[in-house]
């Protein structure tokens, strides 16, 4: 056990691989007589060039080599750049594909918040190292956080083919639509998981929160007719709200010799921002379901969240509005006639965002006349939040000076997993010093 | 893979190099049966599931990723020397997996593509699989890997057998499972005949080639498979791109991909 520091100290707590994260990152934290002197979240995940290595191939591979940046989240990946090459070729995707790629997304934010809350944020809430020990005290939690995690997993393994990069995702739709008798198959599951989801969500809003708030810019997408996931216009809570196109005139990204992921920031003020479910939350509460919105004053959380720890309820709330959409989606569902929309390739510039579970992530390509990719740039959410997670850590830290260093190092990490950062998204992507055309 | 005497728990360790983390979130995604590995190893390292670190050595390693990073490089031998059956996962760690593209480009150049500072960057001027740095026992394919195949060569592990796993080309799986060939019945581009089985003939079940992402079977005859594609109507960069994705360093894939250089 480490002593309590006392206030003419010089500690310096590193932690160099941080756990329970997608990809490799680590924290260095320098305090000298109880201020803070140096404080860096590195993401040293190593570089994987997709923005470089895309370039030259056919407008139709990205959908499928993009979702390698990411296992957790590949939809956000082949949709993104799936819209984005629409909107380069100006077609649109409507009717049930339309429904069908909401049906997906939904199952990626079910499996991939259940896997964050339940199994890899919870345990921080509860003392405890990982979800198998959670399972030795409360074994039907994680029972049931595993059957809803599985429920996530079988929505992309019917619409997609596969959980983990599905297959069935293309420029303009699907390769082949899925069996009505198929989709209907998840409607009892999607009954019995919203109302196990409601318990999960109850249980977390439990936890004893780590006193903190930051008064967030929150940054999402906003949508006329539904609470957003695949579709909207890029907005704030200070006001901004700008077609998807417009991303690069308002967000820009910093080169940081401490990170392999550039820091997302805005171009005003460059400051930082919060992308992911609490903004989501904060900007588009009004647009929940009654039951998402009842839950969610059940589970303790107000109309707006400024503490970022309750991420973990805000995402379990959104499992509950992600099952209960599937579930319409689901009962509603006709086989379409046609399972894509086709279009012959030319020259263009398209862009593309969608709300990854983490937060908003934007694709950019150009074309050529033969429908090649001339350039591609990818913004993730993990590298947006990256500025705003180091403004998070000074803020607790600051609070939490009385830790002693191992307590204080376990705090950090939390803080940190309140983003579920993806790491192996953030650290691939291009300098946004663009040349507008 | 020797089968080994075991202690009563092995340890498990999951070690991540350059990839997506999908194949290591298989085994988070055996929801139904996590619960009882669990049971039967010790997760010894595996931290993108927990805190928790016990030292070496181990009775098992997984590892994902490519190597891309001098660190890379080095770490990989110091788990080797740790681990007494070391097995790779996925199309990284089994072929260098898609980042390999840069193989055959100028790295610097990409460099300054994606950074604004590129003296901040280091990386290694090719992407290279775990077999081509130190010895691997076993591989399991594809981008990413099959859970089921992960539980069967856990559990052969557990009682001393060898996995059951297949060994021959894709197009086999379709024909067990009588699903129409898309390439003779649609002239679809399949790479189908020279890929390795694995993942249950999934493309062409729902109606689109095999894009190889179980990387080559043993002895693929890509050149026969290249003309017909020709015949097909796929151009030069077409077939050359059809062989260069997600198991692009390996020897078969890259060869045939180079004819059409």
């Amino acid at each position: 056990m480490t002593k309590a520091p006392s206030v003419s100290t010089t500690r310096k707590i590193k932690v160099d691989a941080l756990s329970r994260v997608e990809g490799e990152g680590a924290l260095d934290l320098h305090i000298q007589n109880g201020v803070i002197k140096d404080l860096k979240f590195r993401i040293f995940e190593p570089p994987r060039f997709f923005e470089a290595l895309l370039r030259g191939r056919d407008h139709s591979e990205a959908p499928d080599i993009t979702s390698r940046i990411c296992g957790i989240c590949p939809i956000a990946y082949q949709l993104g750049a799936s819209q984005a090459m629409e909107d380069a070729l100006g077609i649109s995707v409507t009717g049930p594909l339309r429904d069908l790629r909401r049906l997906i997304y939904c199952g990626e934010w079910i499996e991939s918040h259940v896997l964050h809350a339940a199994m890899l944020h919870a345990p921080d809430f509860l003392g405890l190292d990982d979800a198998l020990q959670i399972a030795k005290v409360n074994p039907e939690l994680v029972k049931t956080a595993l059957r809803l995690k599985k429920l996530g997993n079988d929505i992309l393994d019917v619409v997609g083919g596969r959980a983990v990069h599905p297959v069935n995702l293309k420029v303009g739709g699907f390769y082949k639509v899925p069996t009505k008798a198929r989709v209907r198959e998840l409607i009892e599951p999607l009954k019995w998981a919203i109302d196990a989801s409601r318990g999960v969500t109850l249980a977390f809003g439990g936890f004893d929160f780590p006193d903190f708030d930051y008064d967030y810019t929150c940054v999402s997408l906003r949508h006329a007719d539904e609470y957003a996931i695949h579709e909207g216009r890029i907005v704030s809570n200070r006001g901004l709200d700008i077609a998807v196109k417009e991303f690069p005139d308002h967000f820009l990204e910093e080169h940081v010799a401490h990170s392999n992921a550039l820091h997302g920031m805005l171009r005003e003020g460059e400051a930082a921002y919060l992308t992911g479910p609490i903004a989501r939350y904060n900007n588009n509460y009004d647009q929940l379901s009654q039951l998402a919105k009842s839950t969610a004053k059940e589970a303790g959380l107000g109309r707006v969240v400024t503490n970022p720890f309750k991420s973990i309820v805000v995402r379990m709330v959104e499992t509950v509005y992600a099952l209960e959409e599937s579930l319409r989606i689901a009962s509603a569902y006709e086989e379409p006639d046609g399972s894509c929309v086709t279009v012959a390739p030319h020259a263009g510039t398209g862009h593309g965002c969608t709300e990854a579970p983490r937060g908003i992530c934007y694709h950019r390509y150009q074309l050529d006349d033969a429908g090649l990719i001339l350039r591609a740039t990818i913004v993730p959410p993990t590298a947006q939040n990256q500025k705003q997670i180091e403004a998070d850590l000074r803020g607790v830290v600051e609070r939490n000076l009385k830790l002693d260093d191992e307590k204080l190092k376990w705090r950090c990490e939390q803080t940190i997993r309140n983003y579920d950062p993806c790491i192996s998204c953030a650290t691939h992507f291009l300098k946004l010093s663009v040349k507008r055309d | 893979m020797a089968a080994q005497k075991i202690s009563a728990k092995p340890k498990l360790a999951v070690w991540k190099f350059s990839s997506c983390d999908g194949c290591q979130l298989s085994l988070l995604g055996c929801e139904d049966e996590l619960l009882a590995v669990a049971d039967r190893v010790e997760f010894a390292y595996f931290l993108e599931a927990t805190r928790a670190q016990i030292k070496g050595p181990y009775d098992i390693s997984l590892v994902e990723g490519s190597i891309t990073t001098a660190e890379e490089e080095e770490r990989i031998h110091k788990i080797r020397r740790q681990s007494k059956v070391l097995i790779t996962i996925g199309a990284c760690a089994t072929a260098g997996g898609i980042q390999a593209l840069k193989n055959f480009a100028d790295v610097d150049e990409f460099i300054r593509t994606v950074y604004a500072h590129p003296e901040f960057i280091k990386t290694l001027q090719k992407s290279t699989a775990i077999a081509d740095h130190v010895k691997v026992d076993m591989e399991l394919r594809g981008c990413p890997i099959d859970k089921k195949q992960l539980l069967e060569v856990l559990g052969a592990y557990l009682i001393g057998r060898k996995p059951n796993l297949p060994d021959q080309s894709q197009c086999m799986e379709c024909k067990l499972a009588g699903t129409v060939c898309v390439m003779v019945a649609k002239g679809q581009a399949c790479l189908g005949p020279v890929t390795h089985a694995g993942c249950g003939n999934l493309c062409p079940s729902f109606d689109r080639g095999c894009y190889g992402c179980f990387g080559p079977k043993e002895l693929p005859n890509t050149s026969a498979l290249a003309a017909r594609l020709g015949e097909l109507g796929l151009d030069d960069k077409q077939r050359r791109d059809l062989f260069r994705t997600f198991n692009t360093a390996a020897a078969p894939f890259m060869k045939e991909s180079l004819n059409y250089d």
